[in-house]
């Protein structure tokens, strides 16, 4: 049997005016475990909280009972006010008869009555309370960033910069991402790479950042503050620390044939390469898959050309197991599959193309040096259409449900440009609409329209027929005109939708955080947690989360770098003591509470239990209690009735219900 | 309630489209084989359900313009069909003439020089088991 | 027992989750918006923390009518408790009403922690249709009754 000690507050008069708070205290001692009971003024007061103080030690109390103001506002107060006088915190609770009952009735007899349920139904709760720990684990001060995008380059540098240890692991054998593949950006028209490189050699050189490339994360166990990673480092064939990066070997290297990603498969590179002149680190990878010596063992001319001596053809894949604090995930995009978009001539045409290709098509280091030419033929065109909304906004099972973000300014830039360099060209978009928010978002659009006289279209393509002549027929609506309009083309450029990059449900998977229905992975709090994985401990960087273009990504990836700064800044996390719990004897390892859990704290063991003398292994449900929220979720779920929640569990609620209704 | 309202509402259940999850896009209309000939454009159809305005639709050139190629329903990105919508015009114009459902049979006896072949070949498709 | 008839006062249960709606309620009281004081409220974590067992046991001890309130679909403080709460009440409220427990006894609502009107006008017209529909006699406990 608890001894429950009553303190009910007058609050000045903002309580004793309505209540009688004399009454309460007096009713208080009759309830079954009440062994003291007193009002005061203002319980919250330094006096007050003596009062407490001194009845836990007089009376051998072990519980308390407050009536007073919310507990949203001194909770924390009254169960620190019981920790010093070593009573458990969580020995407190609280019955709310200000906001709930002085301040909203006016009739004291009725608001005494109601005061008197209020605390019976706390009394009662106290009653089945028991003494709560927070747990404590430690925090690995280690990041670890999932992308080597401009998301995961961001945030790598605002976290290294904040003096912790940051590992970024690329997939590819260059960090950059979809940006190092970008000619310009809008809305200011800089030239991508020259804002990209500095940033990539800076996070390439800080002394706290340490880049795996051509490397993936293979298996993720552990929870927030202690993750183990297991990193599977590909063999580059090429000893890093011995090559110099002076490109003799990928001149030199016979096979050229191999499509080249980089530039979006519109030409070739050799089967030692690196991707790009800017690469980082500048350290070829030679593919397996094209080069002439994997195949068939004879060549070998690279490792002959290397001065440095740094092809290594026996090179293994490395597994590399590292501890983190905290996983950053950015693993950005990729434009969506056309396969089933065959209206729009993708597959049949040349020069029908993506708005992605159109960055390479344009940029000086790409397929054409930047000249804008037909791919088919490499004449230059005078016609050009783009089409918007290709795959996005579709609710069919060809495209996405969702507006991709960052096609319509995309698209006004493309257009801007080739009116710009090209002012023969005429450019013609058709479009659904036009979405421009963002600040000189919609100035730079008009500015294309009236200052570079691109011709804006309100209607959609229904088809792109490729003619003998080698042009393209565009069908289409202007539904403002209300006619349908056929356009003779010699290129058609798709603003095609973005997806996460397909990577990332497995990566999701392996960190057991949440993903939506579009592949995007889940936040915490679509308004005020929009950088944190409901997973504790993972953040989410970039366009993995949703669209968006860079000066939001590199804002979200500012963020996501705070939220992990704020986890490794500490030693020890303390964890919310109120999570759920299974009854070992009652839990018969369903899976119903694991998916309905939204943390993935539940996970399932083979135990041995002993019931009632019968001793087997079953499969239980277990609660990472560094993980649970306590939101309570799977307790109702279970059908067996084996999870239970610490400080709010069933029969505390039972016994609050039945005070009530006493 | 109206009839105006019970006609449009027989269109969308005869159909199976919502015009709501029109987003207006216009890809219809820039599919549409027929489009020239059309008084009412693809386009337009569903604002015609939604303003319960089927008279028109049913009084429309459009009617017997379509060709029933269903490129409209095959591209339509919201899936929104509109070419069902005016097959189902077409339906309720043929249910006027007391003729709620056709049998195999009864067609040869039916053909009418004037009655267009599209609407055998989409009553058919309509029917097929 | 007295033979005059005793005047009906209800008892009605209100589960509010601590993160919306139970801050809707201190803001209702912060703004001395008053609501009857037949309504008490029991602070939850997450309206998916109510268990459907709770709202029997409250009918079953002689309450005449509960309410549960959330934060609004989306706005969960735990992302997706709401949702669960949703369709759990739905099936409940549903069954409840086929055993003769009217529907007007059972409510769900979503008050934000902004909400503090909302939060009274919610309880104004629950406490009024509770007074409308008169004693619930349908799930008290037999054992109790005289």
């Amino acid at each position: 049997m608890q001894r429950i000690g009553v303190f009910v507050c007058h609050c000045g008069s903002n309580i004793a005016a309505t209540v009688d708070v004399a009454k309460v205290a007096e009713m208080a001692l009759m309830e079954p475990g009440v062994v003291h009971a007193e009002d005061y003024q203002y319980m919250c007061s330094e006096a007050g909280q003596a009062k407490i103080a001194d009845a836990i030690h007089e009376k051998k109390l072990s519980g308390i009972v407050v009536c007073s103001c919310s507990p949203r506002m001194h909770e924390a107060t009254f169960r620190k006010a019981a920790e010093r006088a070593g009573l458990n915190p969580y020995m407190v609770e609280i019955a709310n008869i200000r906001e709930h009952c002085s301040w909203i009735h006016k009739d004291m007899e009725e608001a005494t009555k109601k005061a008197v349920i209020l605390m019976r139904a706390a009394v009662a709760k106290v009653n089945l309370n028991t003494p709560l720990k927070p747990g404590e684990s430690r925090v690995t001060k280690r990041a670890l960033i999932i992308g080597g995008g401009i998301a995961g380059i961001q945030t790598a540098l605002d976290i290294a910069d904040a003096g912790y240890e940051v590992d970024i692991v690329e997939k590819t054998p260059s960090i950059g991402g979809r940006m190092s593949q970008l000619d310009k950006t809008f809305p200011t028209l800089d030239c991508s790479a020259c804002i990209l490189t500095p940033k990539m050699v800076e996070a390439s050189a800080h002394e706290k950042i340490n880049i795996y490339t051509y490397s993936e994360v293979e298996k993720v166990s552990g929870f927030v503050g202690d993750f183990t990673v297991d990193i599977r480092k590909k063999a580059r064939s090429v000893d890093m620390d011995k090559c110099t990066g002076c490109g003799v070997c990928q001149e030199k290297c016979p096979s050229k044939k191999a499509p080249s990603e980089f530039n979006r498969g519109l030409n070739t590179r050799s089967a030692i390469y690196t991707p790009f002149a800017q690469a980082i680190p500048n350290v070829p990878v030679i593919d397996r898959e094209a080069c002439i010596k994997f195949k068939t063992g004879k060549c070998g001319i690279c490792s002959k050309v290397c001065q440095a001596g740094a092809i290594d053809y026996e090179q293994k894949d490395e597994i590399i197991t590292e501890k983190y604090g905290a996983i950053v995930v950015a693993t950005g995009f990729d434009t969506i599959n056309l396969d089933k978009y065959d209206e729009y001539a993708y597959s049949q045409s040349k020069d029908v193309i993506t708005s992605l290709e159109l960055e390479r098509v344009m940029n000086a280091a790409g397929p054409t040096h930047g000249h804008l030419e037909r791919l088919s033929d490499g004449k230059a065109p005078k016609e050009m259409v783009f089409i918007q909304c290709v795959g996005s906004r579709c609710s069919d099972d060809r495209g996405k449900p969702y507006c991709s973000k960052i096609c319509c300014m995309y698209t006004a830039k493309h257009a801007m440009l080739i009116r710009d360099k090209y002012p023969d060209v005429n450019v013609t978009v058709f479009y659904i609409d036009v979405r421009t928010p963002g600040k000189n978002f919609d100035e730079f659009y008009r500015r294309a329209v009236e200052q570079y006289g691109v011709n804006y279209i309100k209607g959609q393509v229904g088809k792109v027929i490729p003619q003998p002549n080698g042009k393209l027929l565009v069908q289409g609506s202007d539904l403002l005109d209300n006619k349908q309009i056929l356009k003779e083309a010699d290129m058609v450029v798709l603003a095609t939708a973005i997806e996460p990059n397909p990577d990332v449900r497995k990566i999701a998977t392996m960190l057991t955080a949440s993903i939506d229905t579009n592949n995007f992975l889940t936040e915490a709090h679509a308004k005020l947690r929009p950088v944190e994985s409901p997973t504790a401990g993972i953040f989410l960087s970039g366009v993995c989360q949703g669209p968006k273009d860079i000066p939001e990504t590199v804002a979200q990836a500012g963020a996501a770098a705070v939220k992990a700064i704020g986890l490794l800044a500490k030693d020890k996390l303390m964890t919310n003591p109120c999570t759920a719990h299974s009854d070992e004897l009652l839990c018969n390892g369903c899976s119903t509470c694991e998916n309905v859990c939204p943390y993935g704290a539940i996970t399932y063991e083979d135990k041995e239990v002993n019931d009632h003398g019968i001793r087997e292994v079953r499969r239980l449900a277990v609660v990472n209690s560094a993980l649970c929220q306590g939101c309570g979720a799977c307790t109702v779920a279970c059908p067996s009735g084996a999870m239970d929640l610490q400080g709010f569990s069933n029969r505390q609620i039972i016994a609050e219900v039945d005070a009530i209704c006493r | 309630m109206g009839a105006k309202k019970k006609q449009a509402e027989m269109i969308e259940e005869i159909s199976g489209v919502n015009p709501l999850k029109c987003m207006k896009c216009g890809k219809c209309s820039a599919t549409c084989p027929s489009y020239n000939e059309m008084d009412i454009k693809p386009h337009q159809f569903v604002s015609y359900v939604i303003n319960e305005d089927v008279e028109s639709l049913v009084n429309s050139k459009s009617l017997w313009k379509c060709l029933s190629c269903f490129a409209c329903v095959e591209r339509c990105p919201r899936d929104v069909k509109p070419g069902k919508l005016i097959d189902a015009a077409r339906q309720m114009v043929v249910r006027k003439r007391e003729q709620n459902y056709l049998t195999p049979d009864e067609i040869p006896e039916l053909l009418d020089p004037e009655l267009p072949q599209q609407l055998l070949v989409s009553a058919f498709r309509r029917y097929r088991r | 027992m007295s033979i005059e008839k005793k005047e009906f006062k209800p008892k009605i249960v209100a589960f509010c989750c601590n993160w919306c709606s139970y801050a809707g309620a201190d803001l209702a009281g912060s703004s001395r918006l008053s609501y009857p004081a037949d309504v008490k409220i029991i602070r939850v974590p997450c309206s998916c923390r109510v268990n459907p067992m709770f709202i029997l046991r409250a009918f079953e001890k002689g309450a005449d009518g509960v309410i549960m309130c959330g934060c609004h679909p989306g706005d969960c403080h735990y992302s997706t408790g709401n949702y669960y709460a949703r369709r759990r009440m739905t099936l409940l409220f549903s069954m409840l009403d086929y055993i003769g427990v009217e529907n007007g006894r059972t409510r769900v609502e979503w008050v934000s922690a902004a909400e503090g009107v909302k939060f009274s006008d919610t309880m104004n017209s629950f406490v009024e249709k509770i007074y409308s529909l008169g004693e619930n006699v349908r799930l008290g406990d037999l054992r109790c009754r005289s």
